[in-house]
């Protein structure tokens, strides 16, 4: 009903209903479009990169482009493409699989996902204003940083801080939501593996993203205060800046590659019909990881000059985490043996996962060894360990997930053929692009440099490389020709497309707005297998129906967001000319004023009635 | 629903539970402005070495994160086991971060 009801409407109003939405189905699909679009963008980047480095001595771009280009790229990818991409399929999945009506503070999540998007939109105007985009590289090194002339820097540094809060908004939002909202019977040890995950994934969040907030801090009152934080002719000190972040980034790439370990443990058990093996050892090794992910920042920082004594502790620690890395590589394998394996788009992506992901894996080992680094560090072989962790891991898992959960997500199942298309073009160009970069690095050149001379023996690698990354982009669009094709005509999808396991394959696809008419009871791991094994076929429901409460739309989150990036741009020009305040008076008033409102107001929802639920039959 | 049986009993136990913890609030309370009347003596009073005063600072400070975490946030209540854990586990990750920065970058 509701859904024609959306179609005769008209577009103005589809438009307001996302805008205010709070639902975190429909959250989810603003995080996968907001998500999907910087990924284009930060992929665009990526293939002016490696137009750039195609010949030798190319120039396609000038050498400041070029170093926009990097930066942005990087930026991009990490901050405003994967992360979003992932904490959009939590949003869509993990409230169904914990049996959860929505997560425990919708108004938040709405507030999470406008404080990325603006802070994402805020950090790409630095392209046409304000001369130039940030070209300090992602990691923005002091004194590089803070002495990069220009804006650019700037935006870097108000776009992070406003998309950050907005992750560090949807951490909270998902603990909350696991720690108080599973149906009853759903016991932390019978949660899927994604939303373990998720679970994990917000405690990093949690913890990791306040350093990078008092490191963007420090690094703008530097740059716009006039502070000394970064500045050693002023009794600073530059390298803070590096443990700050890295203190941050390392359990950042954690946030990216732990929820795609929980969506192929969930894809390899449902599409192989076996209960996941080592269930307990899975969430085990993923709490390590995470645990261990806060102990090793320093890594990244062998070259700095720290000291054998703390170069070996963090050479060892970082080696150790590769112990409950292979105890999941080995699990999935031994999921699959012996199993009915269906190979699907998504089962290809798993499947293209392992050995990439193991490469990635062996050369991060590399890495680890502190002596080694000093051949390693800032070369080519860098460039290729973190593309084969991040796109290997990543980029294969998100691919996987959408695959796997487009059905539920959107009611619709992707076509097939493209899918396996995309995925062989993809995972082709993935390799001609970055393996031979660790040959390119071995060899000697370094990384993020604007060009490389003829005749030193890199030019056919380079060349090898332009070409894969073409094939990459060629799937990426037979892609998006896919996502076109199914909302226009792919099939309607069943409730339970794939055999499924947990409790998000029991209710229809998409699921309705309120998600279970009545709570389910779970009376197992894999509660909808446990259920189809007893011949049922269905969850046990754990309470009558009843009136299901539900949150009221909203335009305030998107308000308060639209407040602070106004003053973010009052932030970065205010430096030129102190009229610019102004900006920063109207944004955080606007911000507050919107707060005010909120809490002021008393917002109790409404009721959707029991009678009009059981006239909806299903 | 479910209160329609024995109402009466039922809201005298709660009030006085109620009371009980409106008094460990106000106790707490008042010892923190007390540990701070302290801690702001000790620095203004200028009779004790610096040696003294900073670790005893520090000790109140302990003490009042403590109060803050058991009494206002309820972590002493039942049911906080998952709190608890993340709390201890920012501590940690925190304590991790000073101590790598104060290690490495200072001495
Ligand atoms: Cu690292």
């Amino acid at each position: 009903m509701s859904i024609a009801a959306t179609q005769k409407r008209g577009f103005g109003a589809f438009l307001w209903d996302y805008i205010t939405t709070v639902d975190h189905k429909k959250i989810a699909h603003l995080y996968l479009f907001g998500g999907g679009f910087f990924f284009l963008l930060g992929g665009l980047e990526a293939m002016i990169i490696r137009i750039q480095l195609a010949t030798p001595e190319n120039d396609f771009i000038s050498a400041g482009l070029y170093n926009e280009m990097i930066t942005m790229h990087g930026t991009t990818m990490i901050f405003l493409a994967a992360m979003p991409l992932l904490l959009g399929l939590m949003n869509a999945v993990m409230p169904l699989q914990i049996g959860a009506r929505d997560v425990a503070f919708p108004f938040l999540n709405s507030l999470g996902f406008w404080l990325f998007m603006f802070g994402g939109i805020l950090l790409n105007f630095s392209w046409f204003m304000g001369g130039g985009a940030p070209d300090a590289g992602w990691t923005a090194y002091a004194p590089l940083s803070t002495q990069s002339p220009g804006h650019g820097v700037d935006f870097y540094v108000l776009g992070l801080q406003i998309s950050g809060a907005g992750t560090l908004m949807g951490g909270i939002n998902f603990l909350a939501t696991i720690v108080t909202m599973r149906a009853p019977g759903m016991t932390y040890m019978r949660m899927p593996l994604f939303s373990w995950a998720t679970f994990i994934t917000s405690v990093l969040i949690l913890f990791a993203f306040p350093a990078l907030t008092v490191g963007l801090f420090l690094l703008m009152f530097d740059r716009m205060f006039g502070s000394a934080f970064f500045d050693v002719a002023l009794g600073g000190n530059t390298i803070i800046w590096q443990h700050l972040f890295w203190i941050f980034a390392h359990p950042e790439v954690y946030i990216l590659i732990l929820p795609v370990f929980g969506v192929f443990s969930d894809i390899t058990a449902t599409l192989s019909k076996k209960r996941l093996f080592g269930y307990t050892a899975m969430v085990f090794a993923t709490i390590l990881i995470a645990f261990l992910g806060f102990m090793v920042w320093a890594h990244h920082m062998f070259t700095v000059g720290l000291g054998p004594v703390a170069n070996s502790i963090f050479a060892i620690a970082t080696m150790a985490i590769a112990v409950p890395t292979g105890i999941k590589i080995f699990n999935w394998l031994a999921t699959m043996w012996g199993g009915s394996i269906t190979i699907n788009s998504a089962m290809l992506w798993t499947l293209g996962f392992i050995p990439s992901f193991t490469i990635g894996g062996m050369t991060g080992i590399m890495l680890a060894s502190a002596v080694a680094d000093y051949q390693y560090h800032d070369t080519y072989f860098v460039v290729a360990h973190f593309h084969y962790v991040i796109v290997g891991g990543t980029v294969f898992g998100i691919m996987a997930a959408l695959h796997f959960w487009w059905p539920k997500m959107f009611g619709r199942i992707l076509h097939e053929g493209m899918g396996k298309l995309t995925f062989w073009l993809f995972f082709v160009g993935f390799h001609l692009t970055f393996f031979v970069q660790h040959f390119l690095g071995l060899m000697g050149m370094p990384r993020r440099y604007w060009v490389f001379l003829e005749d030193q023996g890199l030019d056919t690698g380079n060349m090898v490389s332009t070409i894969g990354a073409f094939l990459m982009a060629v799937g990426v669009v037979i892609f998006l020709i896919n996502v076109f094709y199914t909302w226009a005509k792919g099939n309607k999808a069943p409730a339970d497309p794939w055999d499924g396991r947990s409790l998000e394959w029991a209710i229809s696809s998409p699921p309705p707005y309120y998600n279970f008419k009545q709570t389910p009871l779970v009376r197992g791991l894999d509660p909808l297998w446990v259920e189809k094994m007893e011949g049922k076929g269905e969850i046990t429901p754990a309470e009558p129906l009843g009136d299901i409460h539900m949150p009221n739309s909203s335009i305030l989150p998107f308000l308060i967001s639209l407040g602070f990036t106004i003053a973010g741009f009052g932030f970065i020009f205010q430096v030129d000319h102190s009229a610019y305040l102004i900006l920063v008076f109207a944004g955080i008033g606007l911000a507050l004023l919107s707060m005010l409102i909120r809490s002021l107001k008393d917002d109790h929802g409404y009721h959707i009635k029991k009678e009009e639920l059981e006239r909806e039959a299903d | 629903m479910t209160n329609n049986t024995n109402t009466n009993h039922v809201d005298s136990f709660e009030k006085r539970k109620k009371k009980e913890e409106m008094k460990k609030q106000l106790i707490s309370f008042a010892l923190m402005i007390g540990f701070t009347i302290i801690a702001f003596i000790a620095v203004a009073a200028d009779v004790m070495e610096p040696m003294f005063v900073v670790p005893l600072i520090l000790i109140l400070a302990v003490v009042q994160v403590a109060f803050q975490f058991y009494y206002f946030m309820h972590m002493k209540d039942k049911d906080h086991e998952m709190p608890a854990t993340l709390m201890y586990g920012g501590v940690w990750a925190a304590a991790l971060t000073l101590a790598g920065l104060i290690l490495i970058v200072w001495w």
